[in-house]
């Protein structure tokens, strides 16, 4: 294909263009990223008074620390839990309002409003429908026999917050999902349909396959999401408890640092965190992405 | 990371604002609703007595989050002239001696008359340090107390006008009140850590840490996990287990209150500034007041129970001028009458005992029965080494690991003895790496 090239004579514009989105990049993503790489060097007191450099300490305690491993694999069951259950929701959902025609728009607006929510209001949210003394959900669970308690059951703490963070990501992976399906060649199901194939069919062999580079980048996405973004959520629903079943790497930064002002332990920890995502996200771009049909 | 750059750029915004004639003095706090509004009243009110200095209150959300945002501010240079810091925060201020403007020195600095003896002596000590010097001023603080449902208690059979006294009458009037249907369940209880943990020692003059709860310096041990605390966390499991005792959740147990007011509990132990909350909730019933209980078998005498709440932090940096206006308003805090008001309408106790001297002139007590409990629990007789109250730095954290250790024994994960065992292990943890970060 021909493009045009426009060149530019100035060797300095490119740079003074660049420079705005550097500056951004450089004073709030690099800047506190470096300080926190430093602090978890160190021992300090909150109010930083006195600074000892203590090498790796902070990450051998941790590494040590049998709450934290257990912090390390209950955050792998959210991310992956929450990753799942909205992404495979959002792709049934988007793919039941493809085949509309009339009313498309309308659902696709309804189903877009919960992205509109603020992380903290879902959680409330959902903490609510399930509150133990006054919530709607408890009331039909019982029924059922089950006693919802998620003040001291923690997997049922771990149900509500993969509930509420899912639920408010399942807009996101609709609206993308939806747009990679209508950009699927009409010509290509029509001729699959003259060959006999039915809708189901056509969706696992034509659609799904086409829509495999959305769904690597929401993968990375929804597990990016999950591993930081589901701190309100958190808080707002079960404060990391009970007895720490819902703690995760984001939320137990917080609570070390935030709360318990132990600034070193918690830069250390978030060191960490950035490296788990650095890893997942190099192993999805070095290996899923060979498997994926761009 | 994020979060300490945006605190500053507020820290920022918020000194640009002020410079008006009077001098300023910003007060960080962290009372909402009710109390916010009434200390907003209090400021209004010495603003208006004169015109040279201008308290201007900032609330900054629950007490973790003023205690965080006042030492981020102080780090960017932005702090406040006092911030209000609540009493488990303690251990971390006295330990920034270079933050610090002591209270007392504060008050000699500038002249105002500032007599330790005119405070209560339990309020007072908790704040001061090993020579008896106020390092904070005492502004809110509490003490744990029993509500209970008089209307369910006459349902149930039992005498609405006789609170229990030990936890035996605690267990057997449960046990009517559950099988008589009057109630779901017998009690609850706010502050699993504050009033059955670190309460429930100082009554029966049990130690909840070496070197005198801490006052003895940062090179102390918990050893809450005695058989007393013991005993009594595997009756809260077996209570449980029998539906006499329900759980209201971590830190406050806000689930506590909820189910005191819909009368699904008949008995709750909350803070006594609960108490406006309690008598405005309890539309349907008339509430009951009563100290905490005890073990009879393990103490004939119970002691003084130890304070909550909160006290005035000074912060150094400021100019001359500004610690002159927060030593006027320190006084103006002190006075009884303001004392007195802010005493009544909260349920903190009074402060000093002016305060409760005019309470008692006033006629106070006798007619809002029930008011002056927690003044006298917590200064029956005389304070050990076990009851004046605690110090340990980190101590958020471990009021944090004692709550999920609680939980891990009502979900049957461990018993009462492991769940204690570990709760002192990790805390211990907690106070070696307070004592290396302030020791250097």
């Amino acid at each position: 294909m021909d493009t045009k090239r426009t060149t530019f004579n100035n060797r300095l514009l490119p740079y003074l263009l660049l420079a705005p989105q550097l500056a951004i990049t450089l004073i709030f993503f690099i800047w506190p990223a470096a300080q926190a790489v430093k602090s978890s060097f160190e021992r300090e007191d909150p109010f930083g008074f006195s600074t000892v450099f203590v090498g790796l300490a902070h990450y051998q305690q941790l590494l040590a620390d049998p709450n934290y491993l257990d912090s390390l694999w209950r955050t792998a069951v959210f991310a992956v839990s929450v990753t799942l259950l909205s992404m495979v929701l959002g792709l049934a959902f988007a793919a039941a309002v493809d085949r509309l025609t009339r009313t498309s728009k309308v659902y696709t607006t309804l189903l877009v409003w919960p992205y509109a929510v603020a992380p903290v209001v879902a959680g409330v949210l959902w903490w609510f429908l399930f509150n133990t003394s006054t919530g709607l959900l408890p009331f039909f669970l019982e029924r059922f026999g089950i006693l919802w308690d998620h003040d001291l059951n923690g997997t049922h703490a771990m149900i509500l917050i993969i509930i509420a963070a899912a639920w408010k990501q399942i807009s996101y992976n609709f609206l993308f999902f939806l747009a990679g399906l209508q950009s699927v060649p009409q010509a290509l199901m029509e001729a699959a349909a003259i060959d006999g194939s039915g809708p189901v069919k056509r969706f696992f062999t034509i659609s799904l396959p086409l829509l495999s580079p959305t769904t690597f980048f929401l993968f990375i996405i929804n597990v990016n999401y999950t591993m930081f973004d589901t701190f309100p959520i958190v808080d707002a629903t079960t404060g990391g408890g009970p007895a720490q079943a819902t703690t995760t790497l984001v939320y137990k930064v917080y609570q070390d640092g935030y709360v318990g002002l132990n600034l070193g332990s918690s830069s250390a920890q978030s060191v960490l965190l950035m490296l788990i995502v650095m890893l997942l996200t190099f192993v999805q771009f070095r290996f899923v992405e060979r498997r994926v049909q761009y | 990371m994020l979060k300490k750059l945006s605190m500053a750029a507020f820290a920022v915004a918020l000194s640009a604002t002020s410079s008006l004639a009077a001098t300023e003095v910003t007060w960080w706090h962290a009372m909402g609703g009710e109390l916010g509004k009434k200390l907003e009243e209090i400021a209004q009110k010495f603003n208006e007595s004169q015109t040279d200095y201008k308290v201007v209150p900032v609330y900054k959300g629950s007490y973790p989050e003023t205690l965080t945002a006042a030492i981020a501010a102080f780090r960017a240079k932005q702090q406040p002239a006092i911030v209000q810091v609540f009493e488990v925060g303690t251990g971390t201020m006295m330990a920034a001696k270079g933050a610090v403007y002591p209270v007392y020195k504060l008050m000699a600095d500038e002249g105002e008359t500032f007599d330790p003896k005119t405070f209560l002596a339990p309020v007072t000590g908790y704040y001061s340090d090993t020579e008896g010097n106020i390092l904070s001023l005492p502004f809110n603080s509490s003490t744990p107390i029993m509500y209970y449902n008089k209307d369910v208690f006459k349902k149930a059979g039992l005498d609405p006008e006789v609170a229990p006294k030990t936890w035996k009458e605690v267990e057997e009037f449960s046990k009517k009140i559950v099988s008589s249907g009057a109630a779901k369940c017998g009690f609850t209880s706010a502050w699993i850590t504050w009033v059955q943990t670190e309460n429930l020692s100082a009554i029966h003059d049990k130690p909840f840490g070496t070197l005198q709860n801490g006052f003895g310096g940062v090179k102390s041990e918990f050893n809450f996990n005695g058989p007393l605390q013991v005993k009594h966390w595997a009756n809260l499991k077996k209570w449980q287990d029998e539906g006499l005792f329900k759980y209201g959740g971590p830190v406050g147990g806000d689930q506590a209150a909820t189910m005191f007011y819909a009368q699904e509990c008949a008995i709750t132990m909350n803070s006594s500034a609960g108490r406006a909350g309690v008598i405005n909730n309890a539309k349907t019933f008339t509430p009951g007041f009563a100290p905490l209980p005890y073990y009879d078998d393990e103490i004939k005498e119970p002691k003084n129970s130890i304070i909550g709440g909160a006290t005035l932090w000074v912060l150094n940096g400021k100019d001359k001028a500004t610690y002159k206006g927060v030593a006027k308003f320190f006084s103006y805090l002190s006075k009884a009458e303001v004392q007195a008001d802010w005493h009544q309408f909260t349920g903190y106790l009074p402060i000093t005992n002016a305060a409760y001297d005019l309470g008692q002139t006033q006629g106070y007590y006798g007619k809002n029965p029930g008011s002056d409990i927690a003044i006298k629990q917590i200064t029956r007789g005389t304070p050990s080494d076990n009851s004046k109250g605690l110090r340990f730095g980190n101590f958020t954290q471990v009021r944090t690991i004692v709550d999920e250790e609680f939980q891990a024994l009502l979900a049957n994960k461990k018993d009462a003895k492991q769940a204690l065992d570990s709760a002192v292990q990790r805390g211990n943890a907690l106070l070696r790496e307070f004592e290396a970060a302030n020791s250097n």
